[in-house]
C-alpha cells in the first residue's frame, strides 16, 4: 500500500472537505503496480497557502482551482513548473475560459475537473492522474538506471581498454631507460608479451563492434532463411589455424533443421564466439563438437569441447560482461570477457536461451534454445 | 636505504602491471613476494609476514584489495598497507562502500592510482616503512 498526497487549493471549504472526504475511502489499483495507492488529502484556502504546503510536504498530486482570492491558481501552477517539481496538476474550475484552459495546460496542467463534480467524475479523474504519475516516475527512474548500467559498461570498458596500454607503455618505458640491459634480446620476452597485450585488445575492440551491433534495433529486412551448417563451416574455418596448432579435430551433426529464419550476422557471431571457445578452452588433441537439431518447436543447437571445463560458480559469472574465469588453467588464455555476454544478447532477441554444463577437467557444452516462433524482439535490452 | 631487505607482497592480476612493479621494486632493493590473485596472496599471508604489502582493487573479485586489506591488517596488525587501483580515477567512485561497518574494517594506510611512476611507489614505501 503506497500512500500519495493530495493538495487541494480552493477557496471553497466545501469543496475541499468533499475531496478529502471522497479521497479517503479511495484506492487505485493498476496491473503495471506493485502495489495499491491511496490518498491522504491537504487543504490550501488560498493560492498562498497552497505554495507553502507545496514546499514543506511536495504532495504527488495538486487540485487548483483557477479562481482564488489572492494569487490566482494559473500562478501556482507556473510555480510548480519553475521549481520543476514532481506534481501532477489538474484544474478544478467552473467556468475554464479558453486562456485560462491554454494557459493552464501549456503549463503542465494536465487535466480539467469541472465544477461541481459528482464523487464518481473525481475518482475517475484521480485514478487517470495516478497511472499518469506512476508511469511518469517509473519511465524517469528507468532512463536513470539505463544511464547507471551504461556508465558501468563504459568504466569497466576504459578499465579494460587503459590495462593492456599500462603494460606496454611500461615495457616501453623499460626499453627506453635500458633498465634491463643493453642489447634488443634482454627485451624478448617484454616485446613478446607487449605484442599479445596488443593482440588481446584488438580482440576485444572487434568484439565491443559486435556488442554495439548487436545492442541497435533489430534489422527486420535483414532476416532471411540463414543456412546453419554454412555458418558452422566458416566459424570452424576462421578458427582452424589456432585448432590445427593444438591439434583439436572438428565434429559437426545435423540432424534436422538446417535452416533458421534470422539475421545471419546474429548466428555468426553465435558460432564463431562459441566455437572460438570450444577450441581456446580445449586441451591439445581434444575435440570439439557441434550439433545441430530441432523438435517441433525449437532449434537447439550446441557447441561441445573435450577442455578445462568450470565449476558451478564459474559457470555463474559466465554471461556477465567482462567476466573472465581466472585461474592456473586460464592464464595465458586471451579473452575480452564480452564474446558470451553478446552471445546471450544475440539468443535473447530471439527470444532464446543459452545454457552451459561444465564438469571441471571434462569439457563444456553450450547449448543454444530458440523457439520456431520467435515473437521478435524489437529492441535489444542494453 | 639501511641494511635491512624489506619484503613487499605484492598483488596484481595483470600479469604485466606485477612484473613491471616487482621488477621496479627489486631493482631499488626490496625482496618482493608478487602473486596474481587474492587467493594467492592469502597463501603467503598465511605463511609469511611481509614488511608492506601493495595489493591492486580489483583481482577475482571486485573488492579483492579489501578483502586482503582485511585479512591482512587482522593478522599483522602493524604492517602498512597501500591499496593500488585504478578504478577512482575511471569512475569517479570513490570507495562506495555501503555501510558504516564495511568502511570500518576496510583500512588501507594508503590508496595510490595505478600508473604512478616507480620512483613514487618507491617513496610511498619508505614513507610508511619509516627509512
Amino acid at each position: 500500500m503506497a500512500q500519495l498526497k493530495v493538495l487541494v487549493v480552493d477557496d471553497e471549504p466545501g469543496i475541499r472537505s468533499g475531496v478529502s472526504r471522497i479521497l479517503r475511502s479511495f484506492h487505485v489499483t493498476y496491473p503495471f503496480m506493485d502495489e495499491d495507492y491511496t490518498y491522504e488529502v491537504l487543504e490550501a484556502a488560498t493560492g498562498e497557502e497552497g505554495i507553502s504546503i507545496i514546499d514543506r510536504e511536495m504532495p504527488d498530486i495538486l487540485l487548483l482551482d483557477n479562481k482564488l482570492p489572492g494569487i490566482q491558481g494559473v500562478e501556482v501552477l507556473e510555480y510548480v513548473r519553475k521549481k520543476n517539481y514532481d506534481i501532477v496538476v489538474a484544474m478544478i474550475t467552473s467556468y475554464a475560459s479558453l486562456d485560462v484552459a491554454l494557459k493552464a495546460h501549456n503549463d503542465g496542467a494536465i487535466d480539467f475537473i469541472p465544477k461541481p463534480f459528482t464523487p464518481q467524475e473525481l475518482k475517475i479523474s484521480i485514478e487517470q492522474i495516478t497511472k499518469q504519475q506512476y508511469l511518469r516516475r517509473i519511465t524517469h527512474k528507468l532512463k536513470v538506471e539505463g544511464r547507471k548500467v551504461r556508465f558501468q559498461f563504459l568504466s569497466v570498458l576504459s578499465h579494460e581498454l587503459k590495462a593492456p596500454l599500462n603494460a606496454i607503455e611500461g615495457y616501453l618505458r623499460m626499453m627506453q631507460e635500458r633498465q634491463m640491459g643493453d642489447s634488443i634480446s634482454d627485451y624478448a620476452s617484454a616485446i613478446d608479451r607487449s605484442l599479445q597485450r596488443i593482440d588481446s585488445m584488438r580482440n576485444l575492440i572487434m568484439d565491443l563492434l559486435d556488442f554495439t551491433k548487436v545492442s541497435f534495433e533489430r534489422q527486420v529486412d535483414k532476416l532471411q532463411d540463414v543456412k546453419l551448417k554454412d555458418l558452422v563451416s566458416m566459424a570452424v574455418g576462421t578458427v582452424s589455424p589456432y585448432a590445427i596448432h593444438k591439434d583439436i579435430r572438428f565434429v559437426t551433426n545435423v540432424r534436422g533443421c538446417e535452416t533458421i529464419w534470422a539475421d545471419p550476422n546474429d548466428f555468426e557471431i553465435i558460432l564463431n564466439n562459441l566455437v572460438s571457445n570450444a577450441v581456446k578452452y580445449n586441451r591439445k588433441g581434444g575435440v570439439v563438437t557441434i550439433n545441430i537439431d530441432c523438435n517441433d518447436n525449437e532449434f537447439i543447437l550446441s557447441v561441445e569441447d573435450t577442455g578445462i571445463g568450470m565449476n558451478d560458480e564459474e559457470c555463474g559469472m559466465l554471461f556477465e560482461e567482462f567476466s573472465r574465469i581466472k585461474n592456473d588453467k586460464t592464464r595465458n588464455i586471451s579473452g575480452s570477457g564480452l564474446g558470451l555476454s553478446i552471445v546471450k544478447k544475440v539468443v535473447k532477441l530471439y527470444n532464446g536461451v543459452i545454457n552451459v554444463e561444465s564438469v571441471p577437467d571434462r569439457g563444456s557444452v553450450f547449448t543454444v534454445i530458440i523457439p520456431k516462433i520467435q515473437v521478435t524482439n524489437i529492441k535489444a535490452e542494453l | 636505504m639501511s641494511s635491512k631487505v624489506y619484503t613487499v607482497l605484492l598483488a596484481d592480476d595483470d600479469p604485466d602491471y606485477l612484473f613491471q612493479v616487482a621488477y621496479h621494486l627489486r631493482k631499488s632493493g626490496y625482496e618482493v613476494m608478487a602473486v596474481e590473485s587474492q587467493a594467492e596472496a592469502e597463501q603467503v599471508m598465511a605463511r609469511t609476514k611481509p614488511d608492506i604489502a601493495v595489493f591492486d582493487l580489483m583481482m577475482e573479485s571486485d573488492d579483492s584489495g579489501f578483502i586482503l586489506c582485511y585479512k591482512l591488517k587482522r593478522k599483522y596488525p602493524d604492517v602498512p598497507v597501500i591499496l593500488a587501483t585504478a578504478v577512482t580515477r575511471e569512475t569517479g567512485i570513490t570507495f562506495g562502500l555501503n555501510s558504516g561497518q564495511d568502511r570500518e574494517w576496510i583500512r588501507a594506510d594508503l590508496y595510490l592510482e595505478k600508473g604512478i611512476r616507480p620512483e613514487q611507489l618507491d617513496q610511498a614505501i619508505r614513507k610508511l616503512l619509516k627509512i
